[in-house]
């Protein structure tokens, strides 16, 4: 029960800010609450089928072939793996991070986890289709094609800058938040 | 739609699992809502940050931010908006069109759409949760860093 609390103290928190705020600011308060409803509903029906197959991935694909598909020694495989994984997600970039542990937790390349966040966040396919249509082809694959080497550079970057012992704690944390 | 195809593929591989092993899928559900759990109360702070964020900061809001000044200060006041702000890309992206039009600078709308995509200050601790401080910080520091040239170029090609 404490446990439960302690976890969800910024949520209830964040309620009450809410509800200060509905209570100070009657209209602000409320339209708040609506965009928190609608952006919930959204949620909601993005996320079953992403945890689904995150549930399903952690039992039937063996650390071994995770470690073969996206290890160190993947190569190029692993890195088109993780672009082609992110691109092809729905939903914003923090429904990535738990995705992210399992990858990491079954033994991928870090650098190839980063590229699927980049690809998440950036390159996914019904956001570039949105993207044109507002902004125009042009800019649309301009961003498309130079993130492409973006993305590259920031995980590989990222991966270089940490130590050994920076990648055990990512490790550790990877092996006890997802069971 | 595309999230539909994803109901497809997940409901597909759900019977696929079922018919081969019922405890292995049992577990594979167990694990799916537990990994869900585990991040559900950030999701939901996330959720009401949100809320309170699109009311107060109205589109009007962020157009001035953003569609004002232009320059170097412009580029760096749209790439502090779009790193801070978390807004949905059915809203951002008709924004960011509508600022086109309006005569916002492309290099201040694109290093806006970037940072927005790529980095996120509001989410960091949940990233924190699960890369620890130094990676999150690297990569959203690079990602911020990297907006620019993503901005730059867009700029150089479409005129």
């Amino acid at each position: 029960m404490k446990k439960w609390v302690f976890r969800y103290k910024f949520a209830v928190l964040m309620l009450f800010v809410n509800l200060g705020l509905l209570i100070a600011y009657p209209a602000l308060g409320r339209e708040s609450f609506l965009h928190t409803r609608d952006n919930t509903m959204e949620m909601l029906y993005i996320i079953p089928p992403i945890f689904m197959i995150l549930g399903l991935l952690d039992v039937w694909v063996p650390r071994e072939t995770m470690i073969r598909l996206m290890g160190e020694r993947s190569g190029i495989h692993g890195k088109l793996i993780g672009f082609l994984m992110g691109s092809m997600a729905a939903g914003p970039l923090y429904v990535a991070f738990p995705v992210a542990g399992l990858l990491i937790k079954k033994g991928s390349k870090l650098s190839n986890v980063l590229i699927f966040i980049g690809a998440w966040s950036t390159t996914k396919i019904p956001l570039l289709l949105f993207e044109a249509g507002a902004l125009g082809w042009s800019f649309m694959l301009t961003r498309f094609v130079v993130n492409l080497f973006v993305i590259l550079l920031i995980a590989g970057l990222t991966e270089k800058l940490l130590n050994a012992s920076d990648k055990e704690d990512l490790n550790k944390r990877a092996q006890t938040l997802s069971t | 739609m595309f999230t539909v195809i994803l109901y497809i593929i997940a409901t597909g591989l759900l019977i696929a699992s079922y018919l081969n092993d019922r405890k292995k899928t049992k577990q594979a559900l167990i694990k799916a809502w537990k990994a869900f759990e585990n991040i559900l109360p950030q999701f939901i702070t996330i959720l009401f940050i949100i809320g309170i964020m699109l009311s107060l900061l109205k589109p009007e809001t962020i157009s001035r931010l953003i569609g004002g000044e232009s320059g170097f200060s412009g580029m760096f006041l749209a790439a502090i908006v779009g790193a801070v702000t978390l807004i949905p890309a059915f809203v951002a992206f008709p924004m960011a069109s509508s600022l086109l039009d309006n005569g916002a600078g492309i290099m201040q709308i694109a290093v806006f759409i970037s940072t927005l995509m790529m980095v996120g200050i509001v989410t960091m601790p949940m990233e924190i949760q699960y890369f620890g401080k130094k990676a999150t910080l690297l990569r959203n520091s690079l990602a911020f860093g990297f907006s620019f040239l993503v901005a730059v170029i867009i700029g150089g090609v479409i005129q």
